[in-house]
Order: structure tokens, then C-alpha cells, then sequence
């Protein structure tokens, strides 16, 4: 039974008629220079400082240069602001300066790039001393007009107070005068033990208009004028346009400009992106598939395959003598290959942007990850320097780094715009255009062998990765003599971001880079994904060839390495570890170091008789130093959990022809509610250091289901994904 | 021009017949609440009521669409958030990234009208939409929440 709102009709579209106009006047998305440059440097807003406004009402507007694309930075960046600040939470607002206005005022704002979960731990000393240099100066001014010393005045929720005095004031009232003070040069910060907003489970700020259809995504930007386009560039990587027939779709409804974009694509503009679709999907194109026409995954495979057992590797780990090792008598040696195909990051959002191009300015309304590289990408495409380009952030329909790796979509929509000056141009890939034209998690193989000596111990391990590199492809500056480091996520000897956790006498890790013509990107969790399942599923095995317990076996060589085993113990106590599961179900560990976080997971899952796998529940733990949000760290974990499986069970990226074969959801399966697990999350928040949130849990889920698999069945699955293996008992 | 009725309002529409009627609500009507995401009804952006029907906007041709069928998008499901669903998901704070939200939130809706006090299993079986970011446990404890509401959570 349907029955229509309770409300009055007129309530209803009044309320509606006001997002509309409330949406033409930008949901805090400056439409031009001009006013961007007023909202953050005009006289008429008393700004504090770069990441602190607060206006006469007492409105706090806290400036946020990372990117909010559903990981909940822009809260708890918003949190930690507001916590040196001492302001009043329900009186905080957000807004994104421009990474024009970041070069304008000699990058105030640091680093916009949105990825290798760094949002918050690797800006939240500089944010936090923005919000307290700005109480600093708030207080100040409060005093000034009191005549009295700031160290006698106090603040609660924004309001000034000088208790002998008992006067009071509130930083909307004192904004203008703090505003022109000198910034302070002494800042202490809180210690977080004392902390009342930040580390606190408070509810998301951009929640409320996400539920009502209000929330403005990229791809619900509006221009006057505005035409909107579709594209289509070469299926095969590599490949460009010989020829297509404009003609023949010219006089289709809709239709104004049929236009080449760059070498590679063609583009459809019409009034309509429905319209622009309709004539795209039957304008005769002729392609010149260039070199990779004949490429399939079969010859990349055959290709990391011969760099299992190369010579020639760059050396990421190594202690004592792993040939030794392997050739002392009395030692056990086990061995196995184990395989990660190419992902998509498959953002529900697909890529867009919208360009509006005129003889001496480029502005792009767009999703990105890391706005500086937008705004590259848009100074290139159109021809004109930074100075006289712009990129305005819109909301992110999902980025898991895709809309860090590349730009693509932003050099299409201003290489349309470009031939029709003066018109808004809206570029919305279709979901098969973004599927063909993806920049795919690297495919990569890896060897292992190990070493356990006659009571069973680790002696030795060598650990081979033949694939690709990232950087190569991305940002090839950033190779140290040719090796790439990132391919070591996790793995490293030393430092802050990833450490390997296990103390293994004679090591090696080494990778033979094979970079097949396919372009590669980061894919949130990176190289961690791989290098977990490869690690944590072969010390697996070893355990079980040493007649060792999977925990024990763990426990035993993480003793120099107190924080991955503090969360391995956390996650092995919560689950009941060594107590009987559930009868049929069978568990699986994995522990793991990424982004400065240590996790670590029990999966608890079964297998029918037909081979049909159900995860019934994972137990995750995270020390990420210090948390600024619990309930969305929670909501992360849950949802790597989502990410990473969907890529164990389905992900698989194939080529033939040189194409990619998966074209939309009906041949890429995504993991839906009935497979989703139940997740208990525990938080371990250790102190005196800041780990990232958005990734780290996704590298622990694969391996983890993968060990109770084997527990189940008896079957090792060395190959990603599932859907190509039989897990029937062995 | 054709004629529909969207969130009670009669709207005149200048579109191909063959228009999805995602695209004529997104570009004509101009509510974008409502999300593109894959175009073959696999992934459940677009999702809309149609008659009170969980609808998969994206594959459903204009022409197939007449003006006494009533839609209702996710701008018309409440005038201020204040559907059950809506202030269940709000509790739960269950929107990541929020881009298939609109259409979770509109399938969660459908379901609760026409099984008020649905299982896990039925969960599993109607809410089919694709969410990337893995709001599903947050989004099952929301409609469980939401079916808890006095059973408000049936009005449309």
C-alpha cells in the first residue's frame, strides 16, 4: 500500500524549489574566481588563519584541503581543528579552498593530495595548530578590549570569559579584531588524553544531505548554458583514432559538436548526456589499435612468470643469507606461487568533469583526489598557465584512488571545452568507458620459499615479486635507480609507514619489475593487498609444515615487534582463538603493517559440501596511534572489509585483444549484502604516533579468509580471485 | 511532450521516448539526487518509486512511463529527512561516499512497505544495491531500526 507524504504538498515544493536555487548558488562551491578568492581572502570574512574563519554569528568555517570522498576525513580533520580551537561543534562549518588560491598564497594549505591514508595523520600537526593559533588570537582580542591579560580569560564552546571581570564574549563578536592581530609563534597543543571533541564518535558532518538527494556530486554540476558530452577513446591502451563519420550522427536529436580529443577519443556533445550517448554509441569510429592490439592476459602472465625466477631483482628486505638457508642440510623447504590479477576501483560515481573554456581562463568543476594534479592536468590540456586556470572540488562518488592516479577525465572535458569557448561542457564517462579506460590495481606473482629448520623455526625466506610498478608508470622521478619502493608496502626493514613484522634470520625480498602495457594505479590499500595475501597465507603454510600452531607459529617471530603482535593477540583473544568455532565453521589469521597502522584479522568462515563459501564474521584490529573518530574508524574497517573482498571473491581485470574484457557490474561482480559479513572492529589506540584509517584493515581481510578456507577445506588458494577456484574438500 | 508525476508534482517533459527515465529526471527535471551508476539495472543508483515500486530507473523507457504512474525520488520522500529510513540512517550515520545512498535509501523504503518486519534473510534478498564503500552492516541495522519505528517506516 502506497500512501503519498504527510506533508503539505506546498511545504514539500517550496523546500524543493529552495535546494534547486540553493544548488545554483553553489553548496559552498565558489562558481568563479572572484568569489572563491573572496570567501577565502576578502576582507570581508574575518579569517584567522588559513584553516579558520569565524564569522559575527559565530559560525566557525574550518577550511579543508584533503578531499572528502566518503572516508570521513573532512569530520575528523574538522574535529581536530575545532579541539585546539574550543569552539562550539554544532556551530562548525567546512569548505575546500581551491588549489588555485593554494598557489596564489604560496600553498597556506600544504598538500591536497587525498590518498595513501594520509588525510589526517600527515596534516593533523599543522591543522591543529591552526585551530589553536587561532584561539591564541581570539582570546587576545577578547582581553585587548577588556584591558586585562589573556592568560586570566578562559574558553568554553566559543565563549570568552574573564572570570575576576565576569565579562563575556564570544569568538563571533571578536573575530574581526583577532583577525588582525599577529598570528602567535609559541602554539601548544593538547595532549589528547584531554581531548573533548576530537577522539570522540561524532556523527559525520556531511551526513544530513546525503539521505535527501541534496548532496552535490561532480557529476550534478550545473552551468547555464552548460552542454554535456560523451566520449569514446580507443579500447586497446595505446591505440588512437584514424577516423569517425561526424556526419553520420550530426542531425541526431540533440546534437551540436561532434569533436576529436586529443589523438586517442572521440567526444559527442549534445544538449542532453543521454542524448550525447544515444549518437556516441552508433558514430562509426575507426581505430588504429597501435602496437598492444594482440595483448592478453595470457602473455602477461607468461611474462611476471619468467621474472619468478630472474636474475636480476631489486632488493627491498635482506638479512643473513637466505641461498645458506636453503642449502643447509636438515632444513625443511617449502615453496609456492602465488598470483594478483589487475582490479578496478569501479567508483560508483564514474569519472566526470565539467570545463568552461574562454581565450584566457580554464575552470573545471570536478571529483579529485588531489586537486594541484587536477589543476595540472586542466593548465596542460588547455594550453594556459596555472595562474589563469581553476579546478573547484565537487563531492567524490567514491575514489579508492582512482581519482588520484590520473586525471584522464579532466583532460577530456577541457580538450572539448576547448573547441567550443564560452560553453560549460559536462563529461560524464558511461560505466563501460570507465571500465575500459580504468587505471588498474598492478598485477603481479610472487614466489616463496621458506626455510624451517628441524624443530620447525623460520630459518630462512626468500620472497619473490615479479609485476608492475606503479610509479614506473605514474610518477617514474620517483624510482630510487630504477627500483620502486612502494612495491614493498609492508614489507620494509625499517621505518614509520610499513614494516615487516616477522624477525626471520636469513631473508630476502626482492622484486623483478615487469610493467606490461596496461596502466596501473593506486587502488586503495596499493601493494599491501598483494604483499599480505603473498606473506600471511605462506607463513600459513609454513606453520602447517611445521606442525605449528598459525598463531603461535606468528607469535614466535613477531618477539621484536610488540605493536603487530599486540593487535594479532587482540584480534585472536576477541575471536577465542584455540576455542572450538561454531560447528562447520573454521578460522583464519592475518596480521599486517600499512600507512603507519598495525591490523591484524580473524575470519570465521564455512564451506559446503558444493564448494560454496559464506564468511560468517571477521574480527578486526587497528592500532592507528591515536583515533580521532571511532565510530568512523568502524565504518572504514567495515568497509575495506567490503573493498578487499570484492576483490578476493570477484576482481579479476582480463585483456584479450588488447582490450579489457569486463565491461559493467553484469561481468565485474561487486560483493553485495547477503555476503557481507558481520564485523566486530576493536580499536587500539596505542598513542605517541598517527597511523592511517582509510586502508590499512583491507590487507588482513583477504588472507585471513584465505587461511580459514585451507582450515575448512584443506586447500590452499594461491591465486586471487575465487570465483575461478574450486573450494570444494580436498 | 509527455506528462509525468513526480513527487506529486505534474512535470511536462520535452524527451526521446526511448529516454531513460533516470536521465529525464536527472536532466529535465533536474532532481539529481537520483544516481547514474551503471545503466543495466545492476547496480541500483537510480532507484526510484514507481507506484510504490522499487524501480530501476536507468532501463526504464519514458514511453513505458505514464502521467497517472506516480515517482517518487529520493528529494520526495520526506520535506525535511523525516522519513523513518531517513532518520535511521541519519542515527546510524550510515553514508560513506553517499553516491548509492539515494537509491539504498529508496530500496530500504520499498521493502519496509511491503514487509514491515523483514529478516536477514529478507534483507539480503531485496537490497540488492551496490555500495562500494560497505555500508551494507550499517545499512541492514538501519532498516531494522527503521522497521522498529512504530512502523512509520511504511508510509511512502
Amino acid at each position: 500500500m502506497t500512501t503519498m507524504l504527510k506533508t503539505s504538498r506546498r511545504g514539500f515544493l517550496a523546500g524543493s524549489a529552495a535546494a534547486a536555487g540553493g544548488f545554483m548558488l553553489g553548496f559552498h562551491v565558489p562558481f568563479t574566481a572572484a568569489e572563491a578568492a573572496e570567501a577565502t581572502t576578502g576582507a570581508a570574512v574575518p579569517e584567522l588563519n588559513a584553516w579558520v574563519v569565524v564569522k559575527p554569528d559565530d559560525t566557525v568555517v574550518i577550511r579543508i584541503a584533503r578531499v572528502e570522498m566518503g572516508q570521513g576525513t573532512l569530520t575528523g580533520l574538522a574535529q581536530l581543528v575545532a579541539e585546539e580551537l574550543d569552539c562550539d561543534w554544532s556551530r562548525v562549518t567546512t569548505e575546500y579552498p581551491t588549489p588555485g588560491q593554494n598557489v596564489a598564497r604560496n600553498r597556506v594549505w600544504g598538500n591536497f593530495q587525498t590518498a595513501g591514508s594520509r588525510g589526517i595523520r600527515d596534516s593533523q600537526d599543522y591543522v591543529r595548530k591552526g585551530g589553536a593559533a587561532a584561539k591564541q588570537m581570539l582570546i587576545q582580542a577578547a582581553a585587548n578590549e577588556w584591558k586585562v591579560q589573556a592568560s586570566e580569560c578562559s574558553v568554553d564552546k566559543g565563549v570568552i570569559s574573564h572570570a575576576a571581570s565576569g565579562k563575556t564574549t564570544t569568538y563571533g563578536k571578536v573575530a574581526m579584531a583577532a583577525a588582525q592581530l599577529q598570528p602567535p609563534t609559541d602554539i601548544q597543543l593538547k595532549d589528547p588524553k584531554d581531548w573533548k571533541i576530537a577522539g570522540k564518535p561524532l556523527p559525520r558532518l556531511d551526513t544530513a544531505e546525503k539521505l535527501n538527494g541534496a548532496q552535490v556530486y561532480s557529476i550534478d554540476m550545473k552551468l547555464p548554458g552548460m552542454l554535456n558530452a560523451a566520449v569514446r577513446e580507443c579500447p586497446v591502451f595505446g591505440g588512437k583514432v584514424k577516423s569517425f563519420d561526424a556526419k553520420a550522427v550530426e542531425s541526431m536529436p540533440g546534437v551540436r559538436q561532434v569533436v576529436a580529443v586529443g589523438d586517442t577519443a572521440v567526444a559527442v556533445v549534445a544538449d542532453t548526456w543521454w542524448r550525447a550517448k544515444t549518437a556516441l554509441d552508433v558514430l562509426p569510429v575507426e581505430w588504429d589499435e597501435g602496437p598492444n592490439a594482440g595483448l592478453s592476459s595470457e602473455q602477461i602472465a607468461a611474462t611476471l612468470k619468467e621474472g619468478l625466477d630472474a636474475t636480476e631483482a631489486f632488493v627491498g628486505n635482506q638479512a643473513g643469507d637466505i641461498k645458506a638457508s636453503l642449502g643447509k642440510s636438515g632444513i625443511k623447504k617449502v615453496e609456492a606461487v602465488y598470483s594478483y590479477p589487475y582490479q578496478h576501483h569501479v567508483t560508483m560515481e564514474p569519472m566526470n568533469a565539467t570545463a568552461l573554456f574562454t581565450a584566457d581562463k580554464c575552470e573545471v568543476w570536478t571529483a579529485t583526489q588531489n586537486a594541484e594534479a587536477a589543476l595540472a592536468t586542466a593548465s596542460t590540456a588547455a594550453g594556459l598557465p596555472i595562474p589563469q586556470c581553476e579546478v573547484y572540488r565537487l563531492h567524490l562518488g567514491g575514489g579508492f584512488g582512482r581519482r588520484s592516479s590520473s586525471h584522464d577525465y579532466v583532460r577530456h572535458a577541457v580538450l572539448i571545452a576547448k573547441q567550443m569557448p564560452g560553453t560549460p561542457v559536462k563529461l560524464i564517462w558511461s560505466r563501460e568507458e570507465d571500465m575500459l579506460h580504468g587505471r588498474y590495481h598492478p598485477i603481479t606473482q610472487c614466489k616463496l620459499t621458506g626455510a624451517l629448520d628441524a624443530d620447525g623455526n623460520l630459518d630462512g625466506l626468500h620472497m619473490r615479486i615479479s609485476g608492475q610498478s606503479i610509479l614506473a608508470n605514474i610518477n617514474p622521478q620517483g624510482l630510487q635507480n630504477g627500483k620502486d619502493p612502494a612495491t614493498f608496502q609492508g614489507l620494509n626493514p625499517t621505518g614509520t609507514e610499513g614494516v615487516l613484522g616477522y624477525t626471520v634470520p636469513n631473508l630476502l625480498i626482492d622484486h623483478a619489475m615487469r610493467n606490461p602495457p596496461v596502466p596501473p594505479g593506486f587502488w586503495r590499500g596499493v601493494n599491501n593487498n598483494q604483499n599480505a595475501i603473498y606473506l600471511e597465507c605462506f607463513v600459513d603454510e609454513l606453520a602447517h609444515a611445521a606442525g605449528k600452531d598459525p598463531l603461535e607459529f606468528r607469535r614466535k617471530l613477531l618477539v621484536n615487534h610488540p605493536k603487530h603482535l599486540a593487535v594479532l593477540n587482540a584480534v585472536a583473544e576477541k575471536a577465542g582463538w584455540g576455542t572450538p568455532a561454531p560447528e562447520g565453521v573454521y578460522r583464519g589469521l592475518s596480521q599486517h603493517m600499512g600507512y603507519g597502522s598495525y591490523v591484524a584479522a580473524c575470519a570465521e568462515v564455512s564451506v559446503s559440501d558444493s564448494g560454496d563459501l559464506k564468511i560468517h564474521r571477521i574480527v578486526a584490529a587497528t592500532d592507528c596511534g591515536h583515533a580521532v573518530n571511532p565510530q568512523q574508524i568502524a565504518a572504514q574497517v567495515e568497509g575495506s572489509f567490503v573493498y578487499g573482498l570484492t576483490a578476493l571473491l570477484y576482481g579479476e581485470i582480463t585483456l584479450k585483444d588488447g582490450r579489457v574484457q569486463q565491461e559493467n557490474f553484469d561481468t565485474y561482480q561487486m560483493m553485495r549484502m547477503d555476503q557481507m559479513p558481520a564485523v566486530e572492529t576493536i580499536v587500539l589506540p596505542s598513542g605517541g604516533f598517527w597511523g592511517g584509517v582509510g586502508e590499512p584493515t583491507i590487507f588482513v581481510a583477504a588472507p585471513a579468509v584465505l587461511n580459514a578456507i585451507f582450515a575448512a577445506t584443506g586447500k590452499r588458494i594461491r591465486s586471487v580471485p575465487l570465483a575461478n577456484a574450486d573450494l570444494r574438500k580436498a | 511532450m509527455v506528462q509525468l508525476t513526480i513527487n506529486g508534482k505534474t512535470h511536462e517533459v520535452d524527451a526521446d521516448p526511448d529516454t531513460p527515465l533516470l536521465w529525464v529526471i536527472r536532466e529535465q527535471v533536474g532532481l539529481t539526487g537520483t544516481k547514474f551508476g551503471c545503466g543495466i539495472a545492476q547496480c541500483g543508483a537510480c532507484t526510484v518509486h514507481l507506484d510504490g515500486v522499487a524501480t530501476r530507473s536507468c532501463v526504464m523507457p519514458l514511453s513505458a512511463v505514464t502521467a497517472d504512474q506516480k515517482i517518487v525520488t529520493i528529494e520526495g520522500l520526506s520535506p525535511d529527512s523525516s522519513h523513518p529510513v531517513q532518520k535511521a540512517w541519519a542515527a546510524l550515520d550510515v553514508p560513506q561516499c553517499g553516491y548509492c545512498q539515494s537509491g539504498q535509501i529508496m530500496a530500504a523504503v520499498a521493502l519496509l512497505q511491503s514487509n514491515p518486519n523483514p529478516t536477514d534473510d529478507d534483507i539480503n534478498t531485496e537490497m540488492s544495491n551496490i555500495c562500494r564503500c560497505g555500508t551494507y552492516n550499517r545499512i541492514r541495522a538501519a532498516i531494522k531500526m527503521a522497521a522498529g519505528d512504530t512502523g512509520e517506516a511504511t508510509r511512502g
